[in-house]
């Protein structure tokens, strides 16, 4: 039999994000051992490529900001599906959370009388985002890290976890493999963290890297947890189009922020022609006003080109079928314009956004000081996830816990830009805090051997198919149909019959996953991996097609062709996935909780 | 796996072409190049070409990366002897003709293929002090700092820890000295620490007997191949050096020292 190292702590962490850093950070505080596991090396977790920055309504450059219009910001970008108390609690920590990381050594942009600047990004009503230049999360991640690394925290990096060990109803433990020798450990544990991210690499076109397979939604959906609100995918407006191998690696909101402007190949800007009602009040009326929102002018209003994502992406979508697109097929976003009216624009451009400056000249060969990018939608994150309590971050399963893009909740049907980075923070704490709670009252539970057995061999059996027999299916072709099933049919335009026809597709490629082989030895196989990574993206993808029919309507992220409008029906309630005793998927529909009368009212005073 | 050699052509600027990879394969024991043949087209860069091996002939072929867009420092290898990140160096910014060679980090021990046991940068990390702030200048508990005493701090932590600095480092390629000294990338990590306007903590002890700072002799082979266009020798190895001087070696600043608190 298969051998396998046992090791305890009371609180294992699957991830090293910034949710899953700062979980750990907390729950080494309140004195628990603590293990953090991460598929990578400590650092280069998603986080790190976040570029905008994170919302607090710290209220340093504008002081009409309070987290009573961040809540009401964040409830109206997610069409009322959010969570309220997750919104609550975010708008009000978040500022706390970005001073903490100030102490551990984050060094933000300051204004001018020497605090944490803050900038302008889509949704956001007043300027909100704390950043360093593009590079924000670097900036998280790296304070995290090098504060975590004092704490006495045990890091497993490069190990992938493929199941989570349960004691009857309750979590008590992670099997993994380490990439370096294809070994197996147990993490016995008191309590579980998930902080896994999210699941980009169902698709084609994405921002996200090889460790966005959604690879806790998975896990946690078979320890028998609630997935919710998987039917809302952003896809993100502006992603690179050219050259091919770059095709969506993202163009920050930064640079609408900084007064980048959408184009199309007419030169027109054709944001001005499409501003939904709910957000007609709060749009500048012509160009002139939204130059003077973007520097600075608090009785102007933003432009058009940072309404909320979904909106933009979809106007840029529509460019492109009409025939207006860039020669690419994206439109043009352009930052270089601002030469008429910034001395120096170059210098600044490059000052305010070195790393778009730097991206595009060395993987586009283009000067975006001196001429437009092309930019297309891009799969960026995902706003469903684990169904988690607001204030615990507890899932439905009793031990596990989740927090960051892996959990669902704070952003409804649609994510305002920085509300990410912010939400790492605000709820990888509160996860933190509770899972040591829940680790200290419950004490240990036992894992059971035959579990774990049965588990490792799901995970070896590619090598018998493989090179023992006979070959089996390529691990990367069922990624890539999968990818490409899931672009063209579950994408930024959904009908029905596309979705079904998508549902059935991922039936026939899990048959083929069920025979995928691998070859060679257990060792940094990255064909082995993709096998087991493969599981994990069908789950996911099955969960985003099966809610995404079950909603018939348009709102937030998801955009239905048959369905154009909201539904007052659909207003309702969300979306709930969850296995049933027959190992089939079952959608149910949970209706949405009635808001308190005083954070309506919240709301109702910032229509 | 075994290889396939293959006679390559030079590369169009739009069209595909095929294009001979010498990759490093092996482990901890040894290796040797092997041959891989594949299609190079407009815009790729190296990891595309190394990612289409992966999935046309060498499915077990080990490397690292996440971002694919110069953000995460783990792409870091040698391509054709030049310690580079292989998904920001573009196919047409190598010689058209010829393999192209890729290996990995030669200053740390491998561990399989491209994949480089890094663990040291770790580990040295841990061994220097931690951020200490000053009290907040403000009753709410928080601080204020101008831009202008941000910025070379700042420029420190765009540092995306590639540890191509380190890899170039005769210090450590060459003398292996990796117990003594700690290299340019903790260096950057220090002074980032030590120039910041908050921290109270001093390093200058640590950097001058544990951390191995008189082991540079300024050679800047570092800076040049930062990706980040950090300028690791002259903005923080060599202040830092001086500081240590002013600490340990001048009489007068020991004199004052004192007097006065350290920093
Ligand atoms: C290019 C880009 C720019 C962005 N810009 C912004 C921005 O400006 N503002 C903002 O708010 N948001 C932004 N986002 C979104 C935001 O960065 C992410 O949503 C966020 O970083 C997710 O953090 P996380 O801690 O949940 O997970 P991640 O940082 O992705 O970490 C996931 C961790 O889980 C580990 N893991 C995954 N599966 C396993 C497994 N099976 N076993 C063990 N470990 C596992 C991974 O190794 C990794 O350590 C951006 C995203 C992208 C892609
Ligand atoms: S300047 Fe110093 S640290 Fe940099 S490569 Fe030369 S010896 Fe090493
Ligand atoms: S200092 Fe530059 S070369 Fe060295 S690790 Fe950091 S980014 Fe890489
Ligand atoms: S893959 Fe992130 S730097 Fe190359």
């Amino acid at each position: 039999m298969e051998q396998y190292q046992t090791l305890e702590h009371d609180v294992v962490v699957i991830g090293a994000g910034g949710a899953g850093l700062r979980a750990a950070i907390e729950a080494s505080a309140a004195g628990c051992t603590v293990a953090l596991v991460c598929k990578s090396l400590l650092g280069k977790a998603h986080t790190v490529m976040a570029e905008g920055g994170m919302a607090a309504a710290m209220a340093n450059v504008d002081d009409r900001d309070s987290w009573k219009v961040h809540f009401a910001d964040t409830m109206r970008g997610g069409q009322y599906l959010n969570n309220w108390r997750m919104a609550q609690l975010h708008a009000q920590e978040a500022p706390a959370r970005v001073r903490e990381l100030e102490a551990w050594g984050a060094v933000f942009d300051r204004t001018k009388d020497g605090r944490i600047l803050q900038r302008n990004f889509g949704g956001h009503r007043y300027p909100r985002l704390a950043h360093v230049g593009d590079r924000t999360g670097l900036e998280m991640i790296r304070t995290l890290q090098d504060h975590g690394i004092h704490q006495g925290i045990d890091v497993f990096m490069e190990m992938t976890v493929v199941s989570l060990l349960k004691d009857g109803d309750r979590v008590v433990g992670a099997l993994g493999y380490d990439r370096e020798r294809g070994r197996f450990r147990v993490w016995k544990a008191k309590a579980v963290v998930l902080a896994t991210g999210g699941v980009g690499k169902a698709f084609r076109i994405t921002s996200n890297s090889w460790e966005y397979t959604g690879d806790g939604h998975a896990l946690a959906y078979e320890a028998g947890a609630d997935l919710l609100d998987m039917e809302f995918v952003q896809f993100h407006p502006t992603g690179m189009v050219w050259p091919p191998s770059v095709r969506g690696i993202l163009v920050t909101e930064g640079v609408r922020g900084e007064g980048g402007v959408l184009r199309n190949k007419d030169g027109r800007r054709f944001m001005f022609d499409d501003i939904p009602d709910n957000y007609k009040n709060q749009t500048a009326r012509d160009e002139e006003e939204g130059w003077r929102y973007v520097t600075g002018d608090k009785n102007a209003n933003r432009p058009p080109e940072l309404l909320t994502r979904d909106h933009v992406a979809r106007c840029i979508n529509r460019e492109v079928k009409a025939g207006r697109g860039s020669p690419h097929g994206g439109v043009f976003l352009d930052i270089a314009w601002i030469k008429e009216k910034v001395a120096n624009s170059e210098e600044h451009i490059k000052k305010k956004l070195p790393s778009m400056y730097h991206q595009f000249i060395t993987l586009a060969n283009i000067d975006i000081t001196k001429v437009p990018m092309e930019v297309g939608p891009t799969t960026h994150y995902i706003m469903g996830g684990v169904r988690v309590d607001g204030d615990t971050q507890m899932s439905t399963v009793p031990g596990l816990f989740a927090a960051g893009e892996v959990a669902a909740g704070l952003h409804g049907a649609n994510r305002l830009g920085g509300n990410s980075l912010s939400d790492l923070v605000v709820f990888g704490k509160r996860a933190g805090e509770y899972a040591a709670k829940w680790a200290k009252e419950k004490g240990a539970g036992t894992t059971n051997s035959a579990q774990v057995e049965e588990a490792m061999r799901l995970a070896l059996a590619p090598f018998d198919r493989g090179d023992g027999g006979g070959g089996g299916e390529n691990a990367f072709a069922v990624q890539s149909d999968l990818q490409g099933t899931m672009q063209d049919l579950v994408g930024i335009v959904r009908t029905e019959n596309e979705m079904l026809r998508a549902i059935e597709e991922v039936g026939q490629l899990k048959s083929r996953a069920a025979k995928v082989g691998v070859s060679g030895h257990r060792e940094y196989n990255p064909g082995w991996h993709t096998a087991i990574d493969l599981h994990n993206l069908l789950t996911v993808s099955e969960a985003i097609a099966r809610a995404a029919v079950e909603r018939k309507e348009s709102r937030g992220a998801q955009f239905r062709e048959d369905f154009p409008e909201k539904s007052a029906e659909c207003a309702k309630f969300n979306l709930i996935l969850r296995k049933g005793a027959d190992g089939q998927m079952k959608v149910v529909r949970e209706p949405v909780k009635p808001l308190p009368s005083d954070l309506q009212q919240i709301i109702d005073e910032n229509k | 796996m075994a290889g396939q050699t293959k006679n390559t052509s030079s590369t169009g600027a739009s069209d595909r072409a095929p294009r001979t990879f010498r990759v490093w394969r092996g482990d901890g024991q040894g290796g040797k190049f092997h041959d891989y043949s594949t299609e190079v087209g407009e815009g790729m860069v190296v990891l595309d070409a190394i990612h289409q091996i992966q999935a046309e002939s060498a499915p077990d072929l080990a490397c690292r990366w996440n971002c694919k867009a110069g953000k995460c420092g783990s792409c870091s290898a040698e391509i054709n002897g030049q310690p580079r990140l292989m998904c920001m160096t573009r196919m047409d910014q190598l010689p058209p003709e010829g393999p192209v060679t890729v290996e990995p980090m030669r200053a740390f021990p491998a561990i399989r293929d491209l994949v480089t046991d890094v663990s040291h940068n770790f580990r040295a990390k841990k061994s220097i002090k931690k951020f200490s702030p000053r009290k907040p200048d403000a009753p709410d508990g928080t601080w204020r700092m101008q831009q202008a005493d941000v910025d070379r701090v700042q420029e420190f932590r765009k540092c995306i820890e590639c540890f191509l600095c380190q890899d170039v480092c005769h210090v450590l390629r060459d003398h292996h000295k990796h117990e003594e000294f700690v290299g340019p990338r903790l260096f950057v990590y220090t002074a980032a620490l030590e120039m910041h306007p908050l921290d109270t903590e001093n390093r200058l002890g640590d950097l001058k007997n544990k951390h191995g700072l008189g082991y540079c002799n300024i050679t800047k082979c570092c800076t040049k191949v930062c990706p980040e266009h950090i300028t690791i020798t002259d903005n923080s190895i060599i202040p830092l050096k001086e500081r240590v001087v002013d600490e340990f070696y001048d009489p007068l600043t020991r004199l004052f020292r004192i007097f006065k608190p350290a920093k």
